[in-house]
């Protein structure tokens, strides 16, 4: 027997799932937040559908307001996959200045769960691929991989469709679009085995090196760009960090590591006692935050 | 270091070399299973309890926890591993799990996904979701209540969904003082109930989920676990030693549905799907089906090379040596162990929406990568999955089981379901609301999808149009009682009788006295009574006939089933449209007046719906229009078009 390993498998029934959306939805996205997480999703479609390239493009939802290292990743990975890079940035978040210094959680709402939404109407894509896992909180661990949203884009959580076996209903009534997380079953130890044995190309800033801090609300913020408004008295620390999770990098806490290589950061993470959403500010309001945030629309 | 950190992380290998760490977990198998129980068996608590043993619950969720489980927790100062899984906010205030929650954590040796479902009454739909992709269960039983009747009913589902690996975990032992009288007693009720429902084998293990005995490490609070008439093996230890279905599903016969043809060049054409079952080497000789044609298998494709083997649960992409029709749905098997092939079946269902199943409708049918129409042709029994005891069924309803035959519009590949999941179960789909409304398992082909074949006439539906000069035609009148239906039908057929052409009106009148004389109004007999007019609707028309229907037929998914056993364009959908109140208002029969007095139930625009046409081919508007007017327009579209 051959006995596949759980790496194995669980790439098995990714690429299964992306196979599934490409034969059955009209119009597939597959949405890249350029993190980890889309880093390993990207890899698994080339793998789906190699020699064919992914037939659909990749969609960043842009804030304006990730770490400078992402948007350099993100152009030449779209590239060398061949796949076409749309990046969207709600005109109206950009009007008005929207930004996570001074509009608290305004920013999220507008840029990525607003402008989401407008991206996949402009587009009609009906069907968008996420990474999301079931591990990373609650409410994910009772998410289906083929997740409806109603024209509004609301999750109703009470009324899934049941899954069964390899059997996904991919039907929609109109004005429904489907969110598709093939990574459901990943856990994060799994992601970073995964891209340490397919070697797959990260942001470096997960990868710990000296950088310019600043501490925060608790949160260790590094200091990206000249748009960061340093407070009387606050002068930027080197210190040597890394970042579990990425996101818009004044909302994204780092953590303070030697790990430089991808086993190193395997080995903090087993050996560390906190759980990777922790960095982000997101989730900290309320234990069902995200159920709420979900059912209004946010991926 | 404590025992449970030997079995769930070598924290010093991780420590001083993580690079032989990584190497040794870099070839971990993975199980899923399902843990089954009733409300307060402690489901959620044991889960919790692999959780937190395994780390997988970090120092600030941990935080959290400690801080909800003295608010919400039902353990006062202790911890109430529950509340780490109960995700959603609803269920987290009524302290009960309503779906499918998938968990994961790791051993040295396996990964596991844990399908969480609730155990009560009302949620069949959702244990049977998560056994579908079950390698094992784990069935829980109170040891104070010992086995219930919801133990015999998620036996009978776990069994039923084909789950081989069955450990009953006895819980609660802590509050029954470690009683090996208590678990003995237990154990042979159940064994005399497995052996009834067939399940030939259950390995039953004595713990404490919320105190952690026999989990991780043998209790010593149960000493005569570890005697000889006994396993005396852990929770984790059975985990870790069950077989996993893909490598059994390795040794059945070579089995891969296609998903996708890939085709990036005119070069290259691939059949990409992901192994069922068996294996698959370049060379080997293969049978496409249903369309039986072979050829050899040229190269197993992937993004990592072409590979000299692929096996069960693998996503490849198979390029063959011939040029031979094969596309998504099709089924690829070695040329001498083909898949069967048929379009009537018995099989068990699961019917998993409020909406009762209709005989006679038609619903989408999912089986492997296939997607065709399928209607139940005849519900044999219900399940009483309490007893398993046998009831006559016309129809099922939300969480029942039945045994029914049903009929798909096309021959399909299909292995049953015991033999290979993959290919033998399947989900129903309406095709209104594209819900998922029911699940289920092939048993075996009908017979007589095997024997009976078409006659092949040599005076042919062409022939008998040709004759009569004319083409046939189905003008399906639909409307509210007391639109003008059968008054229009009659008029309509009244001036294509004058103009020579041969037709027949079927109404109200010649059907419900003859032919549907044994149906009543309910939607089951609604929907059969369309059935049967379009199949006497097709056969006249197969004889040359201009047929015209006058019935309410208020459901769009008749009328759709209809059109589809139509030759294309043959059915033309006549929308005969009047307003409720205008309806209501003539009552020619006086029938909405009985309606609305209760006198007469399940009547269409009052206690039953009325679905309008989205595409009709013709709409007459009552309102506007005489009868006249109304019937000159339609022979006007008729013979114009």
């Amino acid at each position: 027997m051959t006995d596949l390993t759980h790496l194995q498998r669980l790439e098995a029934e990714s690429i299964h799932i992306m196979r599934e959306v490409v034969a059955e939805a009209e119009k597939p996205v597959m949405l890249y937040s350029v993190g980890k997480d889309s880093a390993v999703m990207l890899h698994i479609a080339r793998k789906a559908f190699y020699p064919s390239p992914p037939p659909f493009p990749l969609m960043h939802v842009d804030t304006t307001w990730k770490f400078q290292a992402m948007y350099e990743l993100r152009d030449r990975a779209a590239k060398e996959a061949g796949m076409d890079l749309i990046v969207h940035q709600n005109p109206e978040a950009k009007e008005q200045g929207i930004n996570p210094f001074d509009h608290g959680s305004v920013h999220t709402d507008m840029w990525k769960t607003e402008g989401l939404k407008q991206a996949l109407d402009k587009f009609g894509f009906d069907a968008a691929f996420g990474g999301a896992r079931r591990d990373e909180e609650k409410s994910r661990a009772k998410e289906r991989v083929f997740s409806f949203r109603s024209a509004n884009h609301r999750w109703d959580p009470k009324n899934q469709r049941p899954e069964l076996w390899k059997l996904y209903n991919a039907r929609k009534s109109k004005g429904e679009s489907i969110r598709v997380f093939p990574l459901s079953n990943w856990t994060e130890l799994d992601i970073w085995q995964y891209i340490h044995l397919e070697n797959i190309e990260i942001v470096p800033l997960y990868l710990s090196q000296p950088r310019p801090t600043v501490e925060r609300d608790g949160l260790l913020l590094m200091v990206d760009d000249d748009r960061f408004p340093l407070e009387e008295g606050e002068v930027p620390e080197m210190k040597s960090i890394r970042f579990r999770t990425l996101g818009c990098y004044p909302l994204t806490g780092a953590v303070e590591s030697e790990a430089q290589t991808l086993p190193e950061i395997i080995q903090e993470m087993l050996l560390t006692t906190t759980s990777e959403r922790q960095g982000r500010a997101i989730d900290h309001d309320q234990a069902a935050s995200m159920e709420k945030k979900k059912q209004e629309g946010y991926f | 270091m404590s025992d449970a950190d030997v079995i769930y992380k070598t924290d010093v290998l991780i420590a001083e070399d993580i690079d032989a760490y990584l190497d040794q977990h870099h070839n971990k198998s993975m199980l899923r299973f399902i843990t089954c129980g009733s409300v307060d068996d402690g489901k959620s608590t044991l889960i919790g309890r692999l959780l937190y043993d395994s780390k997988m619950i970090f120092e600030d969720q941990l935080a959290s926890l400690e801080a909800d489980s003295k608010s919400m927790g039902t353990q006062g100062q202790e911890i109430d591993f529950a509340l780490l899984v109960d995700g959603l906010a609803a269920e987290r205030e009524q302290g009960i799990t309503i779906d499918v929650a998938y968990r994961f954590f790791a051993t040295e040796k396996r990964k596991f996904i844990v399908a969480d479902t609730p155990g009560h009454e009302q949620y069949t739909r959702n244990m049977v979701t998560g056994a579908s992709t079950a390698d094992l269960a784990v069935i829980l039983i109170d040891a104070r209540q010992g086995v219930l009747t919801q133990t015999r009913r998620h036996s009978y589902l776990v069994h039923l969904l084909g789950i081989r690996n069955v450990i009953l975990a006895v819980n609660k032992m802590d509050l029954v003082d470690y009683s090996q009288d208590r678990f003995d007693e237990i154990v042979a009720d159940c064994t005399d109930f497995a052996k009834s429902i067939g399940m030939e084998e259950f390995m039953p293990i004595p713990i404490s989920g919320l105190k952690g005995d026999n989990i991780v490490t043998l209790s010593d609070t149960m000493p005569w676990y570890s005697s000889s008439e006994y396993t005396g093996t852990t929770l984790i230890n059975a985990l870790e030693e069950a077989p996993i279905n893909t490598a059994r599903m390795e040794e059945a016969k070579f089995r891969m549905p296609v998903q996708w043809v890939n085709r990036p060049n005119l070069d290259f054409r691939g059949f990409s799907g992901q192994v069922a079952s068996g294996r698959i080497h370049p060379g080997d000789a293969v049978r496409v089906l249903p369309s039986g044609k072979t050829s050899t298998v040229k190269e197993v494709v992937t993004f990592d090379g072409n590979l000299d083997e692929a096996v069960a649960g693998q996503s490849v992409t198979l390029t063959l040596n011939d040029e031979i029709d094969c596309s998504r749905g099709d089924v690829i098997t070695l040329a001498d162990e083909p898949v069967e092939v048929a379009d009537q079946f018995e099989a068990t269902i699961v019917w998993m929406t409020e909406d009762e199943m209709l005989p006679g409708r038609p619903y989408i049918m999912k089986v492997g990568t296939n997607r065709v129409s399928a209607t139940i042709t005849e519900p044999k029994y219900e399940v009483n999955v309490n007893t398993t005891e046998q009831l006559p069924a016309r129809t099922l309803g939300l969480n029942t089981i039945g045994v029914c035959n049903i009929a798909t519009d096309r021959p399909i590949p299909f292995d049953a379901y015991g033999d290979n999941p993959d290919l033998g179960g399947f989900i129903l789909i309406d095709r209104m609301t594209n819900q998922t409304v029911g699940a289920g398992l092939i048993h075996f082909a009908l017979r007589r999808a095997h024997n009976i074949h078409w006659q092949a006439v040599d005076v042919d539906r062409d022939a008998h149009a040709a004759q009569k000069n004319q083409q046939p035609a189905l003008l399906w009148f639909t409307g509210l009682s007391g639109s003008g239906k059968s008054t229009i039908a009659n008029l309509v057929e009244q001036k294509l009788h004058a103009l020579g052409k041969h037709t027949f009106l079927l109404d109200g009148d010649n059907v419900r006295h003859g032919l549907n004389k044994d149906l009543g109004f309910t939607d089951v007999d609604r929907v059969e009574n369309i059935r049967r007019i379009g199949e006497v609707a097709k056969l006249m028309t197969d004889a040359g006939l201009i047929v015209l229907t006058a019935f309410i037929s208020p459901f769009i998914a008749e009328r759709r089933m209809v059109r589809e056993m139509m030759p294309e364009g043959e059915f033309i959908e006549i929308h005969v449209d009047t307003p409720l109140e205008v309806a209501e208002q003539r009552d020619v029969k006086g029938l909405y007046k009985k309606a609305r007095s209760g006198e007469l139930k399940n009547f269409t625009g009052i206690d039953s719906p009325y679905e309008a046409p989205e595409n009709a081919e013709i709409t007459v508007d009552t309102v506007a229009l005489s009868a006249e007017e109304a019937a000159d327009v339609i022979v006007a579209r008729l013979l114009g078009s």
